[in-house]
């Protein structure tokens, strides 16, 4: 009987969390899409999003790029496929590398502050502040930041997508003795737009779960500093997982259906 | 003589006499508010005449600033009516409690200073994203603002985390009074500062309230503070307001849980929760 309990009490917790999630994400969609926007808010997380993770963004890439490159030589030589290199960099890269890449490197730097930031204005009542304000904490905090997440993710992943083909082009040429014009005329000649395509749609959707996640898990910290920190955990793993099964869902939506 | 006729004639009488009652500012009417079991308000009433200044005072956890935010909106009571200025905001939509809560100024405990943002703009915000004030504008009203605190110019270009305890609070008070609210709601204002700097904040709170003629409503636990700024006090133990009266009244009750309350002591009818879930 215990035991039933102990189930039901889960399935109950797990489906109140999910309908307060429900919730949280059709306010923020509303009020993105009603005014008043502030621009200057949505400017500053324009910034802090897209300039200031650029340099993670493009290290993680480029590395990843260069690590494709030699595997997939290493691999295919023993079939003379060798050729096939920059194709394979081309498509790991903009399909899969660099959006999740990129998705993962945000979460842990963007979903994070925006966890302790928005979670330490919340224990110290500055959304409370807002509200007696006459400030709808909703469009000032949690909007600007969604729409800078939707926003500017894909411009990441597109500048991720040409540094990451710019890593398998250096170990291609100056490693593996490729013909530079070659591998580049190789690269240009396999690139279709649906493979850059999809891959900025999936950074707009991991964009919104980074932002959407850590705002949520900000808005609704308790307890202090240690409410603070478990938002901020929660915000990283919780987009985490949620980038690795929506790059599931939509890969299967652009290429196997 | 029917009754409609003898009220009509009393309310003639009154307004000969200049007697007038006018409807009070805010009212609390059988309001109740719990968080899972714990029954925090239990059926609380209360009215807060125009120009009044009431000071609530009741131990830790006995629902003094649960009282507040459901009166801002910020918390939503399960039954009873709350009525600020003529229109019941118990139910209302957020947009309404905009509506409302522009007519309000709130000085938070901790002060709520936003620390993205120099002091001068924690002032200025509710003009500029309430009120659409110009920058330049709002400027010179928060200098004016955190001159009548006793911050001079120098004060607003720092940033809050700068700011000892006591300045914090003068900051607080001065978002607060910005916007020259009707209504002004402290939460414990004297909370972690010491006596001197506690009774400057007082009198702060009274020349303030007083320059706006504005309707205040105060919590506290201390004292000395509901001595200084109160026209009225009322006691909330239990979930319920169980005594109101005025300053000179409060000396002389007999009623056993504020004569505790007012002397401090640990022995008596009020016992205090030790767990917050008590």
């Amino acid at each position: 009987m215990e035991f039933i309990t102990l189930v039901g009490r889960v399935f109950v917790h797990f489906f109140e969390a999910a309908g307060r999630l429900g919730i949280f994400t059709s306010k923020t969609i509303y009020h993105c899409f009603t005014p008043p926007f502030y621009f200057k808010q949505i400017l500053s997380q324009i910034i802090q999003i897209g300039f200031f993770s650029l340099p993670v963004v493009a290290l993680t890439t480029l590395f990843a790029g260069m690590v494709i490159a030699l595997q997939t030589y290493t691999g295919f030589a023993r079939f003379s496929a060798e050729g096939a290199v920059s194709m394979v960099v081309l498509v790991a890269v903009t399909r899969e590398l660099a959006p999740v890449m990129a998705g993962l490197m945000v979460a842990g730097r963007i979903g994070a502050a925006m966890a302790a930031e928005i979670g330490t204005m919340r224990v110290t009542e500055q959304i409370d502040a807002l509200s007696t304000l006459s400030t709808n904490p909703f469009k000032y905090l949690i909007a600007p930041r969604v729409i800078a997440g939707i926003l500017m993710l894909p411009v990441l992943v597109l500048i991720g997508d040409i540094i990451g083909i710019y890593g398998g082009y250096l170990i291609g040429v100056y490693k593996l003795d490729f013909n530079a014009t070659s591998y580049l005329v190789n690269t240009w000649d396999f690139m279709k737009p649906m493979d850059i395509i999809s891959g900025l749609v999936k950074a707009s959707v991991f964009g919104f779960i980074i932002t959407l996640l850590g705002c949520y898990n900000g808005f609704n910290s308790k307890g202090g500093a240690q409410g603070v920190g478990a938002a901020t955990t929660n915000a990283v793993v919780s987009a985490s997982i949620l980038i690795l099964i929506f790059n599931y869902i939509l890969t299967e939506l652009f290429f196997n259906t | 003589m029917p009754t409609t006729q003898k009220s009509l004639l009393k309310r003639t009488v009154d307004l000969l006499k200049g007697k007038e009652e006018t409807p009070p500012m805010i009212k609390l009417t059988d309001v109740h508010k719990s968080f899972g079991k714990k029954v925090v308000l239990n059926g609380v009433n209360l009215e807060v005449q125009r120009g009044e200044s009431v000071v609530i005072i009741g131990g830790s956890g006995t629902g003094k600033s649960v009282t507040l935010k459901c009166i801002l909106g910020l918390l939503k009571p399960e039954k009873g009516s709350i009525i600020v200025d003529g229109t019941e905001v118990s139910d209302a939509s957020a947009k309404v409690h905009e509506q409302i809560n522009s007519k309000i100024g709130m000085l938070f405990q901790g002060a709520a200073l936003f620390d993205s943002m120099s002091v001068w703009e924690n002032v200025a915000f509710g003009l500029m994203q309430g009120k659409k004030m110009s920058r330049k504008e709002a400027y010179h009203i928060a200098i004016e603002k955190l001159a009548q605190v006793g911050l001079g110019e120098d004060v607003a270009h720092l940033d809050p985390a700068d700011l000892s305890g006591g300045m914090k609070k003068r900051v607080g008070l001065a978002r607060a009074i910005a916007s020259s609210p009707d209504i002004i709601f402290f939460d414990e204002p004297t909370t972690g500062l010491d006596p001197i700097m506690s009774d400057i904040i007082n009198e702060l709170i009274v020349s303030c309230v007083k320059k706006l003629g504005a309707t205040a409503l105060t919590i506290t636990h201390d004292m000395a503070s509901a001595r200084k700024i109160a026209d009225k006090i009322a006691m909330l133990y239990d979930g319920k307001i169980i005594w109101v009266g005025t300053v000179k009244e409060i000396e002389k009750t007999k009623n056993p849980y504020v004569r505790q309350f007012i002397a401090g002591s640990a022995n008596g009818p009020i016992q205090m929760a030790v767990k917050a879930d008590e």
